[in-house]
């Protein structure tokens, strides 16, 4: 088996008396497209920052390629920059256009020239179908634009794994769409991803497996049949039927319909009754 | 004498109350700058030295701080009376730019400093190029009030000996008699002043303003 991208081992984070997740293990292969799911205050979010090392643990080990990047001395900086983060929020830098938003990682942290930074910026912004919006402010793009914005400037970094917190989560529904489009090609590029989201339409149809958080526990994982279908736990299949009501019902229509139709169907036959 | 005569001669202090503020304004920007940095990034200690000296600094009369900065610094380091005064000035607004670019840097949101992390920033490079450009824009409103206070204060120079408009007008007054007319004659040069450099950077406010749709 080949060296997975990510390992996480026996991962730990704890804020004061709080443990918000304890002994996490994971790890994620070269191209893989991983989506966490579970209920907020899990500590899905934390773990995500804790990968690119916004937060520190407080156990543990993680692990991208051969290095670890937990370990006291290493350069925190540079692995970020291998680690490419999406936050719920975009958080594009609101004075800079579209096209500076994704140039000056490479001009600061990659030293390029200016003339090379902003063709490759212009490329990326290109990937996420936005390279007539590449003048534009961050105040004068609709919030689907900014977050295919905050995608490409992170992918201008070439990182090794794409880090996704709730991508689409303070998206109007009408600009989920476009958001989860891009994500959907970018990992059907290969990109190595890592998805923290509601989205059970696109965690099914993209993810080569799911991972189920609660209270600061991995439940279950695996692939999106067998967590739908086969899951191990009563937990787990009430959460994803849950979820997928609230966010995502007519994509599911592809499905097996056995437990989808017992689903909807019983609060209408309790009523008839 | 004339009122043009009159008038030119108070007018002529409008030179030294531009210089005070042209010294003191940027020297307390800068100072007031680099402390709002260390009381928001340093660490406890720096913030608890940044919070004491603010607060000392702004729970005394300027002229009395102006007073004692001019001793220390006429006596130890022999600056002239205008040196001496404008960098006082600009150390006393120091404390006061301090909490207006410290207030300017916590309302840009924490999300700015962690999204320039994520790319590889380090924090310096973020301050630099993320914080600070969000930061200095925000302020320039707050920054118009300061403005304003430094050119007023800057006739506490006066007290120094600094021939400034208000010098100039006691001055005439006494010689003439006319105070009145020459104190009028000061409260709007002064006035003129304030209302200038108001429009000037409101002006520069709008010109870097963000573009964003309504």
């Amino acid at each position: 088996m080949p060296q997975p991208i990510l390992t996480i081992k026996k991962l730990t984070k704890i804020y004061g008396n709080n443990v918000i997740f304890r002994d996490i293990d994971l790890t994620v292969a070269e191209g893989d497209t991983i989506v966490i799911i579970g209920p907020s205050g899990t500590g899905k979010s934390t773990l995500l920052r804790c990968i690119n090392l916004l937060t520190h643990p407080d156990g543990g080990e993680i692990w991208l390629d051969a290095d670890e990047i937990t370990a006291k001395g290493a350069n925190e900086d540079l692995v970020r920059q291998h680690i490419g983060m999406v936050f719920q929020n975009f958080l594009l830098f609101n004075h800079l256009t579209a096209l500076d938003n994704v140039k000056l990682g490479l001009t600061k942290v990659k030293h390029m020239n200016d003339k090379a930074a902003e063709a490759k910026a212009f490329e990326e912004l290109k990937r996420v179908g936005l390279s007539d919006r590449a003048h534009h402010y961050p105040g004068q793009l609709s919030g689907g634009q900014q977050q295919r914005v905050a995608i490409a400037r992170a992918l201008a970094m070439d990182p090794r794994i794409m880090l996704f917190d709730e991508p689409t989560s303070a998206l109007d529904p009408e600009l989920i769409g476009e958001v989860l489009e891009v994500m959907r090609d970018l990992s059907k590029s290969g990109m190595t991803m890592l998805v923290v989201t509601h989205e059970m339409g696109f965690a099914r149809e993209v993810a080569d497996r799911i991972v189920f958080m609660e209270k600061g526990n991995i439940v279950e994982e695996g692939s999106p049949d067998d967590l739908f279908y086969r899951p191990k736990f009563e937990r787990t299949r009430e959460f994803l039927w849950k979820i997928t009501e609230l966010y995502g019902k007519k994509e599911n229509a592809d499905g097996p319909s056995a437990a989808e139709d017992t689903e909807s169907n019983q609060p209408a036959a309790e009523e008839n009754a | 004498m004339d009122v043009a005569n009159f008038i030119k001669y108070i007018l002529q202090g409008t030179v030294y109350t531009l210089g005070v503020t042209a010294v003191a304004l940027p020297s307390g920007l800068i100072l007031g700058t680099l402390f709002a940095l260390l009381a928001v990034y340093g660490g406890k200690t720096l913030k608890q030295v940044m919070s004491l000296y603010s607060t000392v600094m702004r729970g005394i009369p300027p002229i009395v701080l102006l007073l004692i900065l001019y001793f220390v610094m006429s006596g130890e380091i022999n600056l002239s009376p205008f040196w001496a005064g404008s960098i006082s000035l600009g150390i006393i607004s120091s404390a006061y730019q301090m909490e207006i670019v410290r207030g300017a840097i916590l309302s840009v949101s924490a999300g700015q400093m962690m999204a320039a992390r994520a790319i590889g920033l380090t924090r310096m490079q973020a301050i630099i190029n993320i914080i600070l450009p969000q930061t200095l824009r925000n302020a320039i409103a707050p920054w118009s009030n300061e403005a304003a206070i430094i050119i007023k204060d800057s006739s506490l120079v006066y007290a120094l000996g600094v021939p400034e408009i208000l010098r100039r007008a006691q001055l005439i007054g006494a010689s003439s008699g006319s105070y009145l007319p020459a104190y009028l004659t000061a409260a709007l040069i002064y006035f003129a002043l304030v209302f200038a450099s108001s429009r000037l950077l409101g002006l520069l406010e709008k010109k870097l303003e963000i573009p964003a749709n309504p």
